[in-house]
């Protein structure tokens, strides 16, 4: 990522001078600098987020088991989960297809606008929860939106509906494909595409075989991340959605509903299920692309 | 802000010539073949239905009452009061976030200690929490039930702690794989001619992984400025003391004020664009440098 | 295995699993009722307060024979945030809001016949009264408007600002002021000090609700069927009816183009065995010859709703919202809004 090859040649051709180094090896910042380092983050950490996750959980299981199991027996919260299932898969299918694209086309390419287009497709991450909603009613309003009302004439429902709560889902979820894959694609270098090419294989094959392999974890990784952000967007669905009971509450409205209805217990059981779904997902692919990096190192 | 490479290649009859202090570089003007030609006319016009129509009707929505009524709704005290609020509060968690990111990430990259396989995991958890949920145990553990008695609901403190929360993973996941590629022997070469500790890591770290922070630091701002399901409870919404932006448009919204809605809407997105375009162009000038 | 299908194994896990919640749950979205082809379905889009109520009365209403085999599809959240909804496009057969300027909203859309309170109760579906609802036992001793204003004692209030149902709270302070004889300007000087006194203004009733059970403030400021809600489900809380409040009235219409059924419903509503249903959670009938039996979580459960000394209505006192939202709540010159803008300057 950083450099040129200067400060390597330097290295080679210096005199060599005894380097402080601590007791496993490691250079780089000794004794009590690193203990402070370390434990300013490990408490910044702590209390800022480890504590109150912490918490999400103990309140879940502050009366026993059985509140946790009429959460998840109830059929309006499994439906609720059903439909963020639903909204999160279209968002992951949705962004994964439209970053991969946006993603090799800003890297491998040159067009006019270019800058443009990497600019705008950070966006979506300062637009606040209500804008979105706000925006996707304008536009889909039967009354007066530009598109609604024409589409409503034709019979197409879509505000109060799910295809509303996918198109909220997928707005906020979008830049986070693109941001961990331009990167890696950066990284990986065009050589081996372009040695595949010169042997005469298509644009298909040698994205199929070469590219898709070689940015593997970086766009897993960019998966679980639009997957746990899609799983937990709330403001934008809450407007969009009408919230209607047993039809479109996803879960974080059900969690809401829940809470005001003086049901704490089941609320942060959902809650917890949301959390602990996402944790697993960035967990297991760190996990895995920790290890395959690993084997592949030694 | 993803960093893009200029890709540097020779005069031609299609190039458009380009200068950096590198020098003069020749860029070409386009290099899209029919089926990527294709790819982006098909990525432009999804990304236009999903993004830039529903924004541009925000913005339509706001001049439709022409430059006097923006301007009236700008100046509102209370409105202005909270964009002052949100984009200062957003600003001072950036700027905290760079440092504390920083150093998260170092201690993630160059430490070993029991435990550190948790915090990484424990820093992808923003990420991972529905807003709403976020607010409700930040209220219980910095509210007036603190069980440590730091009660700082309904003050600023509050909306600077609920940025602080949903902003951490940006800076540190943006700096910890530039870390991870920077190798010691850069930094032994440093030392061994003779550079303090500190001297290394001015001159030779912090440049390498500047870039890789502007680019956290522009998510990180992005993010705050748009925050709202965990400042809800936890901030009071105070006129003029704690009310944010997300907060004044949805007062806005309330009362079938659309327009002046989406008044306060437009300026911060235009202010978050202008924020990411600037830490862009400043990554490319360090990026250059280096 | 090697990591390339060890990702793919993980994609396909993820897959079914979606495919298994999507499968599983595919019958789960019909409420209850049986299907049958007489089966009328209705749309009730409402503010959260009387959910339960509404429940309770739709499973009497099934009882009787206009009512039997109807199945519900329900919405409820912040009164005007359902109100613009329906004038976005939600289907409705039936609205029950907060404030009667939510279903004007409508009416001004073409959605709602004008002639809609034209009837006895002037479109009133379920009445409460603002009360002060304090920690258990009211340690601070807070009985009156005056005790509101003294020194360190903390208020929370839903935001006027963005709830039009937190209004009902700073209306029925200035109007117990005029009612004791004050002037305009006393009543001014009061709401200010009410305003000084106010430590959070949360963004909806029940978000304000929230804040205060978290421990937020001394007092809250809100609707009697919500304390009394807050009451059965065991939350630390009193609440007292003060002197002199204001008649919460909240309206309820039936659309337009809605199910001829919605008009009985709203017709139901009117009676004696629905009224009763309402009183069972905390709300005051509409219609006389109720017979409010015990009301678990009021103050007095045999005596659940007591007459106030001096009971403000918005009609009478006020000259109808169509006068005091522009008076009290105007943007920009609204008596309200400036207070509100005047004591966050000073702070």
């Amino acid at each position: 990522m950083c450099c040129s090859g200067g400060w390597r040649d330097v290295a080679e051709t210096s005199v060599a001078r005894p380097i402080a180094r601590g007791p496993r090896g490691q250079v780089g910042a000794q004794g009590a600098t690193k203990h402070l380092l370390r434990w300013v983050a490990i408490v910044y950490v702590a209390l800022l987020v480890a504590w109150p996750v912490t918490l999400v959980f103990w309140n879940t299981f502050a009366e026993g088991l059985q509140p946790v199991i009429e959460t998840f027996t109830d059929p309006l919260v499994l439906n609720s989960l059903r439909l963020t299932a639903i909204a999160a898969a279209w968002s992951v299918v949705l962004n994964t297809a439209f970053g991969v694209t946006v993603s090799m086309l800003l890297v491998r390419y040159e067009f006019p606008g270019k800058r443009l287009l990497n600019a705008l497709v950070d966006l979506p991450l300062s637009v606040s929860p209500i804008v979105v909603g706000l925006s996707i009613v304008l536009v889909y309003s039967t009354t007066n939106g530009w598109f609604g009302a024409p589409l409503a004439n034709a019979g197409f429902h879509v505000l109060f509906s799910t295809p509303a709560i996918v198109l909220a889902t997928t707005f906020v979820a979008m830049p986070l494909i693109i941001r961990e894959l331009v990167p890696v694609l950066q990284e990986v270098g065009v050589d081996q595409e372009q040695a595949a090419r010169s042997l005469g294989a298509s644009f298909p094959q040698t994205f199929r075989r070469i590219t898709i392999p070689a940015i593997r974890w970086g766009l897993l990784y960019g998966i679980v991340l639009c997957l746990a952000r899609s799983i937990g967007e709330f403001g934008a669905v809450k407007v969009v959605s009408g919230n209607l009971i047993g039809q479109t509450q996803t879960a974080t409205l059900m969690v809401e509903q829940l809470y005001f209805d003086f049901d704490q217990e089941k609320a942060f059981a959902i809650s917890s299920l949301l959390a602990v779904i996402s944790i697993i997902a960035i967990i297991t692919v760190s996990l895995l692309r920790a290890r395959a990096e690993s084997r592949s190192h030694s | 802000m993803t960093q893009l490479l200029e890709t540097a290649v020779f005069p031609g009859p299609d190039r458009e010539k380009r200068s950096g202090p590198g020098g003069v570089f020749y860029r070409p003007v386009s290099t899209l073949t029919k089926g990527s030609g294709l790819a982006l006319g098909i990525a432009v016009t999804w990304f236009s239905i999903l993004v830039l129509i529903p924004l541009s009707a925000v913005v339509a929505t706001a001049l439709a009452g022409g430059w006097a009524a923006f301007w009236d709704t700008l100046t509102n005290a209370q409105t202005l009061a909270a964009i002052a609020l949100t984009l200062g509060e957003a600003a001072l968690v950036t700027v905290v976030n760079v440092v504390i990111g920083t150093v998260i990430a170092w201690v993630l990259v160059r430490d070993k200690f029991p435990g550190k396989r948790l915090m990484e995991i424990v820093i992808d958890v923003p990420f991972a929490l529905p807003t709403i949920v976020a607010g409700l145990v930040l209220l219980g553990l910095y509210g007036p039930r603190s069980p440590i008695s730091w009660d700082v609901a309904n003050t600023r403190t509050a909306v600077f702690l609920a940025f602080a929360f949903v902003t951490l993973p940006f800076v540190v996941r943006a700096v910890q794989p530039v870390l991870e590629e920077l190798e010691p022997e850069v930094e032994q070469a440093a030392r061994s001619l003779g550079a303090s500790g500190r001297q290394a890591l001015t001159r030779v770290v912090l440049p390498a992984l500047a870039p890789a922070i502007a680019a956290g630091a522009a998510l990180s701002f992005a993010r705050a400025v748009s925050e709202y399901g965990s400042l809800v409870l936890i901030s009071g919404n105070l006129a003029l003391r704690t009310e944010v932006t997300s907060v004044r448009i949805l007062t806005y919204v309330e009362g079938g004020q659309s327009a002046q809605a989406a008044v306060v809407a437009t300026v911060i997105l235009v202010v978050a664009l202008l924020v990411i375009v600037a830490l862009d162009v400043l990554q490319r000038r360090v990026a250059r440098r280096g | 295995m090697n990591a390339k299908a060890r990702a793919g194994w993980l994609a396909g896990v993820v897959a079914v699993a979606t495919m298994g919640l999507a499968g599983c749950s595919s019958a789960v979205g019909e409420t209850s009722g049986a299907p049958d082809a007489e089966a009328t379905s209705l749309s009730l889009v409402g503010f959260a307060v009387p959910k339960a109520a509404n429940n309770a009365i739709q499973t009497l209403w099934a009882q009787t024979p206009e009512g039997a085999g109807v199945t519900w599809v329900e919405s409820y959240g912040a009164s005007g945030d359902q109100s613009r909804a329906v004038e976005a496009g939600l289907e409705a057969d039936y609205v029950h809001f907060s404030l009667e300027g939510d279903v004007t909203r409508l009416v001004d859309a073409g959605l709602v016949d004008p002639t809609w309170k034209d009837n006895e109760q002037g479109g009133i579906v379920s009445s409460s009264v603002v009360v002060f609802v304090v920690r258990e036992g009211n340690p601070k001793g807070i009985d009156s408007w005056d005790d509101l204003i003294a020194d360190g004692v903390e208020i929370v209030t839903p935001n006027p600002g963005s709830s039009g149902s937190a209004r009902w709270n700073i209306l029925a302070g200035w109007g117990s002021v005029i009612a004791d004889g004050g002037s305009e300007d006393d009543a001014i000087e009061y709401t200010t000090e009410l305003f000084n006194n106010i430590v959070a203004l949360p963004g909806s009733g029940r978000d304000a609700t929230s804040a205060f059970l978290a421990g937020t403030g001394d007092v809250l400021l809100s609707y009697e069927n919500e304390a009394i809600l807050a009451s059965q489900e065991g939350e630390p809380i009193d609440y007292v009816v003060p002197d002199s409040t204001l008649r919460i009235d909240n309206p309820g219409a039936v659309l337009k183009d809605a199910d001829p059924k919605a008009k009985a419903w709203l017709d139901f509503l009117y009676t004696p065995e629905a009224q009763a249903e309402f009183a069972k959670l905390g709300f005051r009938p509409v219609i006389d010859g109720v017979t409010v039996g015990e009301v678990e979580g009021a103050n007095d459960p045999a005596n659940a709703f007591p007459t106030p000394g001096t009971l403000l209505n918005i009609n009478d006192d006020f000259g109808g919202w169509s006068e005091a939202n522009p008076k009290f709540f105007d943007e920009d010159n609204g008596i309200v809004t400036k207070i509100q803008v005047e004591t966050g300057k000073s702070s």
